[in-house]
């Protein structure tokens, strides 16, 4: 069962790595890349094959040069067989659309696999768009927001829960056969319900910790020439979609101080307790 | 194979904890050949384990854990213990014994242990061992039961995967075996049958235990207490030197524990503050750890027959655990059941009927001289006068008496106190009485000890900060104890035998609440697990629905 997670480098987005200039706008240079978050739920239904039915894993991902860490970051989550990079500068500022005609040609080289794993959006983007697209270059079915998975080998078939309208309440079992994608929700669960598996998935572990390290001997770089890709195609030039402006979005101003109080000190309680004191005449007037 | 195995993942054997026991069951094994998955519910081996701290490899033993275990003392083990003393103890006055030959007397070596350290590198190997011959171990795993058909028992249920059948289950699962439970083997039904310990490992750097204890850097000392210490509760202390740590603990008898309804923190503390020991602290008390077990007596419950169909039971699961006097044996019979059930599986196997590992562990323990360690039969002479009500209130008597006092002074004349305590023969046959705990190391302390001068600056740190430097991982919304019976009657013990818990203080796992209804107030218990350290001591006194939580729940000890 051969399978391939796309993974994608994008701004660090958590509180101290980000930073934004006056305007508001985002510096690139200043702030870290790291994996999608998003990503790792994906990366967690390839790794839950792969134990469950052995075959090779591979992960891709398109980008700078400098995403080589990216592929790293995936090689530490998870095992990994092999890393492909597709880079070039003919493949920079390319939109959803010229993402997925690259992506599309690479997995063609590679050779379809059985399985092709991806995450719900990305973080910086959020159109959720280059899975769907690929899936198009490729002509094969998608199921998204998968949150469990079982695979048929024999049958060909693979059998995914998934949300509906991102609903954890409301969950649709789907079959679709084989070479598909699963677009992994961030409700995704790997399930291992055999001590054979958890032993498979220990080993596993074992060796991606020595692996992670030197991630870049399994790591396969493409350039355009490599993927017999037209420039004119993809990049910059291959992207329909125009960016006019981007406007940031103005932090919601804070109307609330946070005072700190002490559990253990008697006297920050009462002021706690002083402080609270309206209300409960507000609620005992009659609130609901 | 039955047509209803065919249907569960099947391994020949399934070794459940990875204990010294189960270790040395499953490397036996592995040896041998056999596919072995070994299941541990803690995040990792030695996270759910407490013991005082010395594992013995005694001369007359088939096996010991460094023969199965390459370079266990070196990677395994702290200190070496090279010298043993006996503390009576009447208050400030000690009297000290040498009782060095006792702890040597068939006994090829002993060392200190710390059980997280020591349990995850036996886990190590284990998993190297098993991975060879198709399984390996597992952690984060609960068995919770036994798997049967037709009523006989043929492999195991867990909380994270499924059933799994096997040839032969090995129960390794510690003094709260849910396994021999649910076999019908054991039960927590007679405090009698239980003493419960707790214990502090207290940091003290290298060079100061070399120098304080007198030991070199390859050295260490063991040192037992008894006497007054303990509010007239059945039982001892005892301090053992780690590499960079003391391990601090008292024991008692849980029925006297509950009958005198003595807080086991409190009475550990009442140890950790006497001025004797102020010296070995010196003067920053650091606790790394609280930690606290139940200990089976297997002179009362080590099973004569630990077997049923496919099951065996191994170590404290059994009852293995001999305690006498100041002999505190454990984790070294455990070693030796584990790996004689594994010869009796292979065994039985190799004649074409597996079935017989049952009878053959049996017999094993039997003639390997185990079972008689575990029983002495001197034990069971003594005990039955020794242990009446009448013969203890009188030879307490006798003691207190000025002819007691007497008797203490002219034994000690002619030396026979110091051969007394350094015979094994004498200590298989101590009966579990006030007398030899309490009233005797008292006496021989009041006339014949030296007062320690000074005060002990120790201040341990309340029960509130030790649970609070524990590290949990809560199951929330599925507490693994429930209450049966909440009256004060059936269950209100466990606020002060509970080892975190005590009377008024509200963020233990037993609490007293006093319920007004229409009228009438009522005394009752109520629990909150969050805090539980899993040591099984309410499931004998209270009246409770006990099971272990689910694998990587609950307490994690770092050291143990």
């Amino acid at each position: 069962m051969d399978t391939l997670t796309l993974t994608k480098g994008v701004p660090d987005f958590r509180e101290g790595q980000v930073s934004f200039d006056e305007d508001g706008h985002l510096e690139r240079g200043e702030t870290p890349t790291v994996m999608n978050p998003n990503d790792r739920f994906a990366l967690q239904a390839a790794l839950q094959t792969k134990v469950r039915h052995g075959g090779r894993t591979s992960v891709m991902s398109m980008g700078p040069p400098g995403y080589k860490e990216v592929l790293g970051e995936a090689m530490e989550s998870v095992y990994a067989d092999d890393l492909y990079l597709l880079s070039d500068r003919e493949m920079a500022a390319a939109d959803t659309w010229a993402t997925s005609i690259t992506l599309g040609t690479a997995i063609e080289k590679l050779g379809l696999p059985d399985l092709i794993f991806a995450g719900f959006k990305t973080a910086d983007g959020e159109t959720g768009h280059t899975g769907l697209q690929t899936c198009w270059c490729l002509d094969i079915p998608i199921i998204t927001h998968v949150v469990a998975l079982d695979i048929e080998p024999e049958k060909g078939r693979v059998r995914a829960k998934r949300l509906v309208e991102g609903d954890v309440e409301e969950i649709e079992t789907v079959e679709a056969p084989m070479p598909a994608m699963i677009v992994a929700d961030p409700e995704f669960e790997p399930s291992y319900r055999t001590a054979g598996e958890r032993l498979t998935l220990k080993d596993l572990r074992a060796k991606t910790s020595k692996r992670g390290e030197k991630y870049e001997e399994y790591l396969t770089v493409w350039d355009h020439e490599a993927l017999n890709l037209d420039p004119d195609y993809i990049g910059l030039d291959g992207s329909p979609t125009i960016v006019e402006s981007v406007d940031p979005i103005p932090k919601a101003p804070a109307e609330r101080d946070a005072t700190m109080v002490d559990p253990g000190d008697p006297d920050g309680l009462e002021d706690v307790l002083e402080e609270m004191e309206p209300f409960r005449a507000e609620l005992a007037a009659g609130g609901d | 194979m039955t047509e209803a195995d065919r249907d569960y993942e099947h391994y020949e054997a399934v070794v459940v904890g990875a204990g010294p026991g189960g270790a040395a069951a499953a490397a036996r094994l592995a040896d041998a050949g056999v596919e072995t998955v070994v299941l541990e519910r803690g995040v990792e081996a030695g996270s759910k384990n407490v013991s005082g701290g010395l594992i013995y490899a005694e001369e007359s033993a088939p096996y010991t854990i460094d023969e199965l275990f390459d370079g266990f003392r070196e990677n395994a083990a702290e200190r070496p213990i090279t010298e043993y003393h006996l503390h009576n103890v009447s208050g400030n006055k000690v009297k000290s014994f040498d009782i060095s030959r006792l702890h040597h007397h068939d006994t090829e070596w002993s060392d200190a242990v710390l059980r997280r350290p020591m349990d995850s590198w036996l886990a190590e190997q284990v998993h190297e061992k098993t991975k060879e011959v198709g399984g390996g171990l597992l952690t984060d795993i609960r068995v919770n039961g036994l798997l049967r058909e037709n009523g006989e028992i043929i492999g195991v249920t867990c909380d994270e995967i499924d059933p799994i059948t096997a040839d032969i289950v090995i129960a390794a699962d510690g003094v709260n075996s849910e396994l021999a439970r649910d076999a019908g083997l054991m039960d927590w039904d007679d405090p009698e049958e239980w003493f419960q310990g707790v214990k502090a490992v207290v940091d003290v750097p290298p060079e100061a235990i070399n120098e304080r204890f007198g030991v070199g850097a390859d050295e260490g000392a063991a040192h037992l207490f008894s006497g007054d210490l303990f509010e007239g509760v059945r039982g001892g202390g005892f301090v053992y030197t780690n590499e960079d740590s003391l391990s601090v603990g008292t024991v008692f008898h849980l029925d006297s524990l509950a009958a005198e309804r003595a807080e086991p923190h409190e009475l550990l503390d009442a140890l950790l503050t006497h001025p004797f020991l102020a010296e070995w602290f010196g003067d920053e008390y650091s606790e790394r750890e609280y930690a606290a077990k139940l200990v089976p007596d297997s002179k009362k419950v080590a099973h004569g027959s630990p077997h049923e169909d496919r099951l065996v039971l191994v170590g404290d699961a059994a009852g293995q655990m001999q305690a006498q006097g100041p002999i505190i044996k454990g984790m070294n019979h455990a070693v030796t059941a584990g790996a004689l059930a594994a010869e009796a599986f292979v065994e039985a196997k190799n004649a074409g009927d597996p079935d017989a590992a049952g009878e053959n562990y049996e017999r094993k323990l039997r003639e390997s001289g185990t079972m008689r360690k575990l029983r002495p039969r001197r034990y069971k002479a003594a005990s039955a006068v020794g242990e009446n009500g009448v013969a203890t209130a009188i030879s307490d008597a006798v003691l207190k008496s000025p002819l007691g006092s007497l008797g203490v002074k002219a034994l000690e004349r002619v030396g026979a106190l110091d051969r007394l305590y350094s015979s094994p023969f004498m200590a298989m046959m101590v009966p579990d009485t006030r007398t030899p705990y309490v009233t005797l190391p008292s006496v021989i302390a009041e006339e014949l000890g030296d007062p320690v001068d000074g005060e002990s600056a120790v201040e341990p740190p309340d029960l509130a900060d030790r649970i609070g430097g524990l590290a949990y991982d809560t199951d929330i919304g599925n507490p693994h104890i429930e209450l049966l019976d909440n009256s004060y009657e059936a269950s209100g013990v466990a606020v002060t035998a509970c080892p975190v818990s005590a009377r008024d203080f509200g963020g233990g796992c037993y609490r007293e609440e006093t319920v007004k209804t229409n009228g009438s107030t009522e005394q009752v218990v109520s629990l909150d697990t969050q805090p539980c350290v899993e040591c099984g001591t309410c499931a004998v006194i209270a009246d409770t629905d006990w099971e272990h939580p689910s694998g990587g729940k609950g307490v994690e000890f770092r050291s143990g």
